[in-house]
């Protein structure tokens, strides 16, 4: 279906739910990867908002992306109780690894590497979530294990 | 001869091997079934917050429920034939669940039936008293379900320790069109999940919870805000209300009493300030998670602008407990102003960690020791955070004071949601303050002026204290700062970012040069 499309359709779906904006924009994202900016407008007229409020929303959220992510999603927690076990050096060692910042993909299009603050994992901490799989106790040959099977499934397809 | 075996579903028990012990267990019953004189029933239960112990794999025994943990798939061959013949003899046996000392020595109310049985199974809930709050409650008038909830001296459970039963009793003398409930599942505090234990292993808890407040307060529409970090959470709770509708304890006609409330969770997108109740409600109306100025107070004029009562889980789910035992029960739990029990979560560098439910009073040193066994490292604790990114890190000195939101706040600390992190000797102190100030610039909703801007130039003073730039001057300009941010900013993010940095630069001075 083109992008257009699931877009319209899923804007007849929320545009009555109150307070429907999040919903929706989830919804798009889950369909499509991310929100893609040429559906802010049918996101307004749908919504009976103005296009900076649409883009606002999307912007305010850490969740929401613009542009499309790898095929997996790999975040690591950064909040205290990880930071007690070790994280700081966890987040060195996969930037080294993946070649990539917060924020950025694989060359490869596999793994988008994001940070995020508390999985609510915390007495088994650091902790990683790849999808919507979480990881506890994930020390550095323990990431390397979880990126190779990512990137493995992702040769798969 | 049959036994149940139970292994947990939660999100830690899952996180560390819980669903490849689950195979194993299956593959047993499977065609290798026959060679055993031991037939299987597999239960996904809740976790007993025994987080130290997952995953913890329990099973039926001559009467009794004994435990094994933590498991790994291979272990589970051996096991099955040490339940078949010798239990007690097997390397990972803990005895009988209840008697293990690290339960045994809590007092729970609120996650009493926590891993007790799958949490989606409403019969079982229904064996261990659940509904019996409202059963009572649909036999009440309003105004005597929010008496019981004040006269128990219930406390917000979020943090800021705020009388539930004025709230609700607030939000039941506006009068209005439309009410609403909201519950706060923004479980955003690092080193904090006991909102997501209490959803994942006892949903129709809080279910039952927002019910009750509905028909307290006269709001017949419910919305559960839960942080999209929390997807296992999210499974369970849809399911629980799909389930809780068919037996008709939602909709329009609750256990055929003809009171009306519906129930719906909605998923956040990942901002931590959306945990603060009016920035949730802007997030819930679609908008951006900007925080309102008070007053009007959410009760008055909360969700699309209507009398809102917005509690945190824990809250909610006392009052289960408040409604089915009455409030002279809860309330003869505690110490002072602060009444119940106090749910802590050992976190961060600890060799135990978990829930622990436990009357007010309690000192931090005693749970520390007697439940957390020391840091995970086994090298010495030197600081512990309590109460989240916004509370303090308190030196050993500070240790052995009362559990007790007042006596926390005297000293310049809070209890808040009751996250207890955990740091041993290698912390650099200066580096946590830095943090504080970090996490702040990054997760500011941006309204205010001291959070949005003080919490950036605090990442700056903070490093050039760190490079010993000016540090005397620096560090008068970093309390001058923090004054302005506890003075100036619109809500908790903003003013108490400075406890956590503050706290760093009193008792640790020797970290910042």
């Amino acid at each position: 279906m083109p992008i257009q499309q699931i877009i319209e359709q899923r804007v007849q779906e929320y545009r009555d739910v109150p307070g429907g904006l999040l919903p929706l924009l989830h919804a798009i994202q889950g369909d499509i990867g991310y929100v893609p900016p040429e559906s802010i407008e049918a996101i307004a007229r749908g919504l009976n908002l103005s296009r900076a409020e649409v883009h606002g929303v999307i912007s305010f959220y850490h969740d929401f992306r613009s542009a499309p992510g790898g095929r997996h999603m790999l975040q690591i927690c950064r909040a205290e109780a990880c930071q007690a076990m070790g994280s700081g050096e966890l987040e060195a060692h996969a930037k080294n690894t993946l070649g990539i910042d917060y924020g950025g993909t694989t060359a490869d299009g596999a793994i988008s590497l994001e940070p995020v603050y508390c999985l609510g994992n915390c007495a088994c901490s650091p902790s990683v979530r790849i999808d919507d799989s979480i990881h506890a106790r994930v020390d550095a040959a323990a990431l390397d294990a979880l990126i190779a099977s990512l990137v493995e499934t992702g040769e798969a397809k | 001869m049959s036994s149940r075996i139970y292994l947990p579903r939660d999100t830690t028990a899952v996180a560390l091997g819980a669903d490849e012990v689950a195979v194993a267990v299956l593959e047993q019953t499977g065609e290798q079934a026959g060679k055993r004189s031991l037939a299987i029933e597999l239960v996904r239960n809740g976790s007993r917050g025994m987080f130290h112990l997952e995953p913890l794999l329990e099973a039926e025994h001559h009467g009794r429920r004994i435990a094994f943990g933590p498991v790994c798939a291979g272990d589970i061959p051996g096991l099955l034939d040490a339940l078949a013949g010798d239990a007690a003899g097997h390397p990972l046996y803990l005895g009988v669940t209840e008697d293990i000392p690290w339960l045994k020595g809590q007092q729970r109310l609120t996650f009493a039936r926590a891993g007790l049985g799958d949490p989606l199974c409403l019969a079982h809930y229904r064996s261990l008293d659940g509904f019996a709050g409202l059963e009572k409650a649909l036999r009440l008038t309003p105004q005597a379900i929010v008496t019981e909830v004040n006269e128990s001296g219930l406390r917000g459970r979020g943090g800021a320790a705020f009388p539930a039963g004025i709230k609700w009793q607030t939000v039941l003398d506006t009068p209005a069109s439309q009410k609403y409930i909201v519950c706060n599942a923004d479980e955003g505090d690092s080193g904090t999940f006991a909102d997501r234990l209490l959803m994942e292993a006892d949903p129709y808890q809080l279910i039952e919870g927002m019910i009750i407040a509905g028909l307290a307060v006269g709001a017949t529409r419910g919305y559960i805000y839960l942080r999209s970090e929390y997807p296992k959470a999210l499974q369970v709770l849809n399911a629980a209300i799909a389930t809780a509708g068919e037996q008709g304890y939602l909709g329009d006609d609750i256990c055929g009493s003809g009171k009306c409330f519906h129930l719906e969770v909605r998923v956040g997108a990942g901002a931590y300030i959306c945990g603060e109740e009016t920035a949730l409600l802007d997030s819930l109306e679609g908008k951006r998670g900007m925080v309102r100025v008070k007053p009007p107070l959410p009760a008055i004029e909360g969700l699309f602008g209507k009398p809102t009562l917005v509690n945190n889980v824990l809250t909610i789910a006392a009052v289960t407990t408040v409604l089915a035992r009455g409030a002279a029960f809860y309330h003869g739990f505690g110490v002072g102003h602060t009444r119940g029990t106090l749910t802590l979560q050992l976190a961060g560098n600890i060799r135990r960690g978990g829930l622990v439910e436990v009357p007010f009073g309690t000192s931090l040193q005693q749970v520390i020791e007697v439940f957390g066994g020391g840091s995970y490292s086994g090298r010495p604790i030197r600081a512990i955070q309590v109460g989240g990114p916004l509370g303090a890190y308190l030196p050993p000195s500070l240790w052995d004071t009362p559990l007790d939101c007042e006596v926390f706040v005297a000293m310049g600390a809070m209890l808040g949601h009751g996250g207890v992190v955990v740091f041993d000797d290698t912390v650099d102190m200066s580096a946590q303050a830095r943090y504080a100030m970090e996490f702040c610039a990054v997760e500011s909703c941006g309204k205010c002026t001291p959070c949005r801007i003080g919490s950036v130039r605090g990442v700056e003073v903070i490093d050039r204290i760190i490079a010993k730039q000016e540090p005397e001057m620096n560090r008068a300009l970093l309390l001058d700062l923090c004054d302005t941010m506890e003075q100036g900013s619109l809500c908790a993010m903003g003013g108490l970012t400075p406890m956590p940095v503050r706290s760093a630069l009193n008792h640790f001075p020797e970290d910042f040069g």
